[in-house]
């Protein structure tokens, strides 16, 4: 690495710099990462669609894809690293997933006991008459 | 006692903390990242909300019967490559080349305007079929979800041009750097966005 360049990123890089200069590794650095995309994406379209596998491993297998071309966007377009210099990225991050799996996951666990605990609409409907 | 003599030790730590104050250019990126994730969390709101009523279709039409995944691989496809001509703007940003820049960017604005042309084209051909927002609980969510992701592609698209225009008067100025670093997340972003809705809501939705 340039000194030039340790001068400038010491401590700390902004989301979506990277510490590569050459602008050939860099776009190499993007064709990789659409490579990956499309490939991901790809698979995730065949599973979708095929006989050939498990059915109900089917829905997993999508949202295990989905996850892995998150995962891609993020290394290989935004530049989110495990290095120093990314740290405040990475638990920001860290912080709005845990914010995002609370609410997801929260929501189907409680509206997934009502359903089950509650009896039909009509029923409600009916007890209030 | 042990942490401050390690922290001398290794020279980053040390070093950091005689700095001062990051750069602009970190305050910006860290200030639209932490932007872009409460918006993210936003989303996950959407999300529940559709994952919750997605069952809810009040006897009328389900995703499966509606969905079209043809048309979704296309705009797909779309997004990912103006996501990545997105980052070959930003290549050209650091290599201040204003005419790579421009053709990146130009490309970057055309594959947007396709995904949202599609996405329009779904939603009006929706409501004509009697499926429209108001129909069931499901498409209320779908309608939702899925439009404010388009909405989000189509203020992408001014603050694109307005980046194009910006660079073209003003050239690579160190401010315009940064709003072009802030446009690239946000592009980026956008496209991950994407990829969890083909995937929960197309295709989950066609398998179901």
């Amino acid at each position: 690495m340039s000194e030039l360049h340790d001068t400038h990123h010491r401590a700390d890089l902004a989301p979506g710099d990277e510490e590569v200069v050459s602008v050939r590794l860099r776009v190499l650095g993007y064709l990789v990462g659409l490579a990956l995309a499309l490939l991901l994406t790809a698979t995730s379209f065949f599973v979708a669609g095929t006989n050939l596998v498990w059915q109900p491993s089917i829905p997993v297998a999508i949202i295990v894809l989905a996850i892995a071309q998150m995962g891609v966007h993020l290394v290989f377009f935004l530049h989110i690293t495990t290095g120093p210099d990314n740290t405040n990225n990475v638990m920001a991050l860290a912080f709005g997933l845990l914010i995002v799996f609370l609410v997801i996951g929260g929501s189907l666990w409680i509206m997934d006991n009502l359903n089950n605990n509650m009896p039909p609409m009509d029923q409600i409907m009916q007890m209030q008459r | 006692m042990t942490d401050i003599a390690i922290a001398h030790q290794l020279p980053g730590l040390a070093e950091a903390a005689h700095e001062g104050p990051a750069s602009k250019r970190i305050i910006t990126g860290y200030g639209f990242w932490i932007f872009l994730l409460s918006d993210i969390v936003m989303f996950s709101c959407f999300f529940a909300a559709y994952a919750v009523l997605q069952g809810q279709t009040a006897g009328g039409p389900s995703g499966a019967e509606l969905f079209n995944l043809r048309n979704v691989a296309i705009e797909t496809i779309f997004l990912l490559l103006s996501s990545f001509a997105c980052g070959m703007a930003s290549v050209a940003v650091e290599a201040r080349s204003h005419l790579w820049f421009q053709i990146a960017m130009a490309v970057t604005c055309v594959l947007g305007l396709g995904f949202l042309a599609i996405e329009f084209r779904e939603f009006a051909d929706l409501v004509a079929r009697g499926a429209g927002p108001s129909r069931s609980a499901f498409l209320s969510a779908f309608f939702t979800l899925v439009g404010c992701h388009g909405l989000h592609v189509s203020g992408g698209e001014l603050w694109l041009l307005t980046m194009m225009a910006q660079v073209f008067a003003k050239g690579f100025r160190a401010d315009i750097q940064r709003r072009f670093l802030c446009f690239a997340l946000f592009w980026h972003a956008l496209d991950i966005i994407w990829v969890a809705i083909f995937s929960v809501v197309y295709l989950l939705g066609s398998a179901a």
